[in-house]
């Protein structure tokens, strides 16, 4: 590896400090009803309203439709993810340090899957906690309707636009992503240069 | 045909009833006080967008502050202080009802007069504002934080708290006055012994500690009516100046037997010496009773009751008091921005004296002294007076400032404000309002930086101003535009009560940092509960608790059972929402008392004593959701004696109360 590609990793596994204190993703409800803004930001280790009050607030909305109320507590990856983050900034470090190249490959593909397997994962919960409606304490219910957050993007449900965004911290390890990607493709390149030398 | 003469007079008489008609017209029109040009511009404020003032006007005999915004004039909120009000709840709940106490018992209602906002280097902090209940001396604090009354402090030997609660320019001191003064201490001995045993108190309460509001000291004067009152500030910082009326010391037919002296007095009050004489030991200590009530942690009112104050005679601390002589029954007394003028309004007067505090101090260390009475020495006229306002208008009031050099001066019997020049003493403008203005304001008009631009006059009489409402009209407040050379009138608005006097602060000051829901989890309340698992009932002898929580949309529990006729039921409602601007209502059908409000992650409680068998339904009175309609409970009422075992639940089966 060469110097420059070290202190990428370098630079990507310290990049991603940042999820410990920046939120991931953010989700933010606009209605009428809330000037002030309703949502709620996913960190690595638990969901927080944006205001106070929100998380409770969201819940409140929710129980209309009979979904289940997020509890932080409960959602297990929240408590693996802060040491998936810890090993790849540890791995991202050791690769730098030992300047090994497989190393580097391997930090980028297993960030990889992990990115994939997060994503999917969070489709997974939405899709649960929008399709699994309690009907019998359900207030409102709308014939085939159902209360699934967008991944990424906006979507209208009922009087509600539902918007799903990375947060900072979420574009930070996507930069820290890209940051270790670059890094590679330098190194493969550097490597086929050579070969054809 | 007419013939000449005939023609004539009946000409003449045209002539003459047209005349009267354009003379009246133009009186009309003039009267109207028509607002022109832009004005409707200048007090438009767009849906959504905010108005730049807070204008908070004393409730009057309603014992409430309301709150209205400026230019618009829209009413904001009603803040209950002195009365109960039921649509809130405010001295009916088990929290808030001690808050009412005073040496008296129960006292649910007062006459508010004056709000007064905190102030830190002579300029509105917007930390607290103050006002005075006049019939039953109290004073209270309302934070800003809230726009809720959090403490309350009864004043002793007091009668007739008009002239209070004026603050000191860092808000160590509120003063209260007595308009009327009575045997101190109180005792049986007749009126017409007025001269030998009534006396008059000005009392400094410290203001800077919320919770701890206390008379630091009082002041033991002639028995005189003592009106209003003004805090020195810049130079004159240290002092503060009390109007005062009837030193006839008349006790029956005021009206004529107080009006008998040229001239009054203002009475001025070097606070400092008088914290140097109380910390000199010059004091004594006088029994007393005296209620002081406020908020604990647990946001429920604490009542106390003090039993001796500490009581300052002039006599026993020299060049404590000093009184300057002014003309015709003084009433209102304001000092100018920068300290040095000291401004009154004589009910009678035909101008307005201007006493230069520069001039006092020479003149106190130059004894230039009229009189001395009761040991006060009474200053000369002529030795401390800086000028005479001529024409300001009959019956000049109350004075205050723009910041720019000017006073404005409201004069009750020829209904106007006049503006003046604080250089020449010269009226530079003048304007009618309608009708008959007691106390003007303009936002920091008391102040060392007044923000200026508008002025508000809180007129006592309406009459024609708005569509009639049978006998009892609500009070006209006039917004008058004030950036310009010449006063123009913007904007008549109806207030609560009768705003008797106002403040007004740049929204800015506050509007950020208000408290937009109570957390649930800080909630201290012995009753609370944190979630639905905890709500339940208990029994106790014949006291039932409730211990109840409520959410969009319903109570929990919603049904209760084993009730007896002869309980008490207290209601402890716990609001459990964490969302800004969602309250819940509780009322329950025939509760004596009032229903109850519930601010988000507060808890108030109702008492319910039912006293027939039947079942009776409690709702939410709060339009809080889609289904607030179905946000509702029953209560069964068995007879005295009943068997029916307490049970409770929400949705399911009745859970059977474990004692």
């Amino acid at each position: 590896m060469t110097a420059r590609s070290r202190i990428l990793l370098a630079l990507a596994s310290l990049a991603l400090l940042a999820v410990y204190v920046l939120p991931l993703w953010h989700i933010t409800l606009d209605a009428p009803q809330y000037p002030e803004g309703l949502g709620m930001y996913i960190e690595v280790n638990t969901i927080r309203g944006q205001n106070p009050g929100n998380l409770e607030s969201i819940n409140g909305l929710n129980h209309y439709i009979g979904m289940r109320p997020i509890v932080p507590d409960s959602i297990p990856e929240l408590k693996i993810l802060p040491w998936v983050f810890g090993f790849l900034i540890g791995f991202g470090l050791l690769g730098a340090a030992l300047g090994k190249r497989w190393m580097l490959t391997a930090w980028v593909v297993l960030f990889a899957l992990v990115m994939i397997v997060s994503l999917a994962d969070f489709y997974r919960w939405g899709y649960d906690y929008g399709h699994n409606l309690d009907e019998a304490t359900a207030i409102i219910k709308v014939p085939g309707m159902t209360y699934q957050p967008p991944l990424i993007g906006t979507k209208q449900m009922l009087n509600i636009t539902a918007s799903s965004w990375p947060a900072a911290g979420g574009w930070i390890a996507f930069g820290a992503f890209l940051i270790g990607l670059v890094a590679l493709v330098l190194e493969r390149r550097r490597s086929t240069r050579l070969e054809v030398a | 045909m007419l013939n000449r003469p005939v023609f004539r007079i009946t000409l003449g008489i045209a002539a003459l009833v047209l005349a009267a008609v354009l003379v009246n017209a133009c009186r009309t029109t003039g009267s109207a006080g028509l607002a022109d040009g832009d004005a409707a511009q200048r007090v438009y404020v767009p849906p959504g967008q905010h108005d730049e003032f807070y204008a908070f006007m004393s409730g009057g005999f309603s014992g409430n502050l309301t709150v209205h915004g400026l230019p618009s004039g829209r009413l904001l909120k009603t803040v209950p202080v002195f009365s109960q009000f039921p649509e809130n709840g405010w001295g009916y709940s088990e929290e808030t009802k001690n808050m009412l106490m005073t040496s008296h018992g129960f006292v649910p209602w007062d006459d508010a007069h004056h709000p007064e906002l905190s102030m830190t280097d002579g300029v509105p902090d917007g930390r607290w504002i103050f006002i005075n209940g006049n019939n039953t001396p109290r004073v209270a604090r309302i934070d800003l934080t809230t726009f809720e009354t959090d403490e309350i402090l009864e004043i002793p030997n007091s009668a007739g708290n008009h002239g209070s609660p004026f603050i000191t320019p860092n808000s160590e001191y509120l003063v209260a006055s007595t308009r009327f003064s009575v045997p101190v201490p109180q005792q049986d001995v007749s009126i017409d012994s007025y001269k030998q045993n009534f006396k008059g108190t000005l009392s400094f309460i410290r203001a800077d500690r919320p919770g701890e509001m206390d008379v630091a000291f009082q002041i033991l004067v002639p028995g005189y009516n003592y009106d209003l009152a003004h805090a020195g500030k810049g130079p004159s910082d240290g002092w503060m100046f009390f109007t005062s009326y009837n030193s006839e010391e008349a006790n029956t037919l005021l009206e004529i037997n107080a009006s008998q002296n040229d001239k009054d007095f203002i009475a001025a009050v070097n606070w400092r010496r008088a914290e140097e004489c109380v910390a000199g030991g010059a004091a004594r200590t006088m029994p007393a009773r005296y209620a002081h009530n406020h908020f604990d942690e647990a946001h429920i009112a604490r009542h106390e009751l003090k039993t001796e104050v500490t009581v300052l005679e002039p006599s026993d601390c020299p060049n404590l008091v000093y009184f300057l002589p002014t003309p015709k029954s003084p009433h209102g007394v304001d000092v100018d921005p920068t300290g040095e003028y000291i401004v009154a309004g004589g009910k009678l007067a035909t101008v307005i004296p201007v006493h230069s505090f520069r001039k006092m101090i020479d003149a106190i260390e130059n004894e230039r002294f009229e009189t001395v009475v009761d040991g006060i020495p009474v200053l000369q006229y002529e030795a401390i007076i800086a000028g005479e306002v001529e024409n300001p208008g009959l019956g000049p009031l109350h004075t205050e400032f723009d910041g720019n050099g000017y006073a404005y001066t409201t004069a009750f019997i020829s209904s106007e404000i006049v503006k003046w020049s604080l250089e020449t003493f010269e009226v530079v403008d003048r304007i009618p309002v309608y009708y008959s203005v007691g106390h003007l304001m303009i936002p920091g008009g008391d102040s060392r930086r007044p923000w200026g631009k508008y002025l508000v006059a809180l007129n006592k009489i309406t009459k024609d101003r708005y569509l009639p409402t049978g006998p009892e009209l609500a009070h006209a407040a006039q917004l008058i535009d004030i950036s310009g050379d010449k006063m123009r009138l913007l904007l008549d608005f109806p207030t609560m009560g009768e705003p008797h006097y106002a403040q007004a602060i740049a929204a800015d000051v506050i509007k950020d940092r208000q408290v937009k829901m109570y957390q649930l989890s800080e909630n201290k309340n012995p009753y609370a509960v944190k979630g639905e698992g905890e709500t339940r009932v208990e029994r106790n002898g014949n006291e039932v608790h409730v211990y109840m929580s409520t959410i969009r949309s319903h109570f929990a529990p919603d049904n209760i059972e084993g009730i007896k006729v002869g309980d008490t039921v207290y209601f402890h409602v716990t609001n459990l929402e964490q969302d800004w601007d969602v309250p819940h209502g509780f009322a329950v059908l025939g509760a004596n008392n009032a229903e109850l409000l519930i601010m988000p992650g507060q808890t108030r409680t109702l008492v319910w004593k039912p006293e027939r068998v039947g079942v009776f339904p409690f709702y939410c009175t709060d339009f809080c959701s889609a289904l607030h309609q179905e946000m509702q409970g029953y209560v069964r009422v068995s007879p005295a004696g009943s068997d029916v075992p307490l049970a409770y639940g929400t949705g399911g089966t009745l859970t059977t109360a474990s004692r």
